[in-house]
């Protein structure tokens, strides 16, 4: 558990550079120390066995409890957990930190299973604004469509919609790969850093805007490019990637991914310049 | 934030009352302090129907100043007269709250000047006149306004209605949704989002002789495509003109006496969520809105930025 007194001994993490602070007040911050067994344990995690199957309806739940029902699901062993009447609720299935087959038999509200890590999802339904937010690993499979800000701020995982997105999907991606097989509104990839976004139908306006770093693919049209978003070509290794990445995602093998448009960063904002601040001051 | 919601039967009525209290009460989260309701029922259509307020609700979190009863009385009766000296004819009366009428009239002459002689007694508002629509609104949330009103009992073919965080303006009736297409019989508008250049639209519409009873920016939007129907556009186009012409984030439905439509501005900031069938139409900011009408599993999808759709009933 988080040591809350104060604590003036250097650990092990900081004398490897890990961090740095020598905590003098109580805190609830807790920092690794590799020499503690308890530190490799995942808090909020648990062993599951993925044939131990059970169903829970939440008609009659709000998402606080279900999400604790889940829960208590998964620290009964419970690996693949059937939800019914899901009904658009917000908030449904957040912060599963572990391998888990997690089945909705409908529609999820906003915010649907964000910030997990692991799990395997499939949404037979809709997913609602911010579906996935801050996914770490896992697959997510929707479908039908997706609202707005679909997979943002991803690190990690597979995020697939069968059907159309809103708009910013990817918005501050940092990794992992969203496929969408229909279209995709304005603003996708919006400021995303790493990570690949694949759109096989159209794409709105401004797409890449002011994004970092990552690859976008799109089959379709393009509304427009966003600021710094460029074209790019096609390699060999794009192309045994996307074709790989779609039989994951169980979209339509046959596919023409050769003549998808790849979207880069052209890395020509000003945040890619050498310039240090006083000297940017100066340039203004 | 607020919450909007709207449907169209098509081809048929239904108990639309019911139905948009459902979905708004859901989305009571989005907006706790006003509801608001265009219903469109079934009249025999040979009258106006006009529902005015001659005051505020003072109660419930209200910003408004504490007036008198007896002024409603007095604002009341120079309605009547103005009433009588336009040519109209009361064929019915209800006084529905200490502030607010319903009143079915003969009348057959332009409405821009029968709206301005009426809205000529201090604190008088027109919500709405129509042959089909009835818009109501007030403070608190849908289950409280529609009991207050009555509206669980209204059927009809469409209808939108709102669910109000107040923001830029007071919680009061007058900054509450829907807002009557100023001067058009029966045109409603809903709105969720933020204008940003409402004072600059405002001026202009105003020296062209369109009235303003709030300072929410979201009464721009009816005035907006008021204006635009006055100079012959269809409200499809003129919706179409409105993403060019209002600046912000917003997504906002209008309805006619036998048209529901709906439209997103170009950044797509404001949520949607819409169901469309054969008989049905459904929307609303969230897809639990449409869950409350429509529990069984139905596919559903987020219009794109910049769409514009009108449904005919």
């Amino acid at each position: 558990m988080a040591n809350l007194k104060t604590s003036q001994k250097k650990t092990k993490a900081q004398s490897m550079g890990m961090h740095t602070e020598v905590l003098t007040g109580k805190t609830q911050q807790k920092f690794f120390n590799p020499d503690e067994a308890e530190n490799f344990f995942y808090w909020g995690t648990y062993d599951v066995d993925f044939n131990k199957r059970t169903e829970l309806d939440v008609k009659d739940m709000n998402c606080k409890e279900a999400n604790k029902k889940i829960d208590e699901l998964m620290s009964e062993g419970y690996g693949t957990i059937v939800i019914k009447n899901p009904q658009g609720k917000h908030s449904l299935g957040v912060g599963i930190l572990n391998k888990l087959n997690l089945i909705f038999e409908g529609s999820l509200g906003y915010f649907g299973v964000g910030s997990i890590d692991g799990p395997m999802v499939r949404v037979n339904g809709r997913v609602g604004w911010s579906c996935a937010e801050n996914m770490m690993a896992g697959k997510v499979v929707i479908e039908k469509n997706a609202g707005s800000c679909f997979g943002a701020a991803i690190r990690g995982g597979d995020l697939i919609c069968k059907g159309s997105v809103g708009a910013r999907t990817g918005i501050d991606q940092k990794g992992g790969s969203i496929i969408v097989g229909g279209d995709a509104g304005a603003f996708t990839g919006f400021m995303m850093q790493r990570g690949r976004i694949v759109v096989l139908g159209d794409v709105g306006i401004n797409l890449g805007d002011s994004m970092y770093d990552g690859t976008i693919y799109i089959g379709g049209k393009i509304g427009s490019f966003g600021s710094d978003a460029v074209e790019a070509p096609m390699t060999k290794n794009d192309i045994d990637w996307l074709n790989r990445k779609l039989k994951v995602a169980e979209m339509n093998e046959n596919f023409d991914v050769s003549k998808m448009t790849k979207v880069v960063s052209g890395k020509k904002l000003w945040n890619y310049d050498a310039l240090e601040p006083t000297e940017k001051k100066g340039a203004i | 934030m607020c919450g909007i919601a709207g449907l169209i039967h098509r081809g048929k009525s239904s108990n639309v009352g019911e139905e948009l209290q459902s979905m708004l009460q859901a989305l009571k989260h989005r907006g706790p302090d006003s509801t608001g309701y265009a219903l469109y029922s079934q009249n025999d259509g040979q009258n106006f129907i006009m529902r005015f307020k001659v005051g505020e609700n003072v109660g419930e979190g209200s910003t408004s100043v504490n007036e008198d009863v007896s002024v409603y009385n007095e604002r009341k009766k120079l309605v009547d007269k103005n009433l009588s000296e336009l040519g109209a004819t009361i064929v019915k009366e209800e006084q529905l709250t200490p502030y607010s009428y319903r009143y079915e009239i003969k009348y057959d002459k332009d409405l821009m000047d029968f709206s301005k002689k009426i809205e000529s007694v201090e604190m008088v508002e027109i919500l709405s006149i129509g042959k089909s629509l009835e818009l109501i609104k007030d403070l608190g949330d849908a289950k409280t306004v529609s009991e207050r009103y009555n509206l669980d009992k209204v059927k009809g073919t469409h209808g939108i209605g709102h669910a109000r965080m107040a923001t830029e303006s007071g919680v009061d009736i007058k900054s509450a949704h829907p807002f009557w297409g100023y001067p058009f019989a029966d045109v409603s508008v809903v709105h969720n989002g933020q204008l940003t250049n409402y004072w600059n639209n405002r001026r202009a519409l105003e020296n062209k002789g369109m009235r303003f009873m709030s300072e929410c920016d979201s009464e721009l939007i009816a005035v907006f495509l008021a204006e635009k129907m006055r100079n012959g556009a269809t409200l499809e186009e003129g919706m179409k003109e409105s993403l060019t012409g209002l600046d912000g984030v917003f997504t906002y439905f209008v309805a006619t006496k036998d048209s529901l439509g709906m439209a997103k501005d170009t950044m797509a900031a404001k949520p949607l969520v819409l169901y469309e069938s054969d008989d049905l139409v459904a929307m609303g900011s969230e897809e639990i809105a449409i869950r409350s009408i429509l529990p069984q599993e139905i596919t559903t999808y987020d219009p794109f930025d910049g769409e514009v759709k009108v449904w005919q009933i």
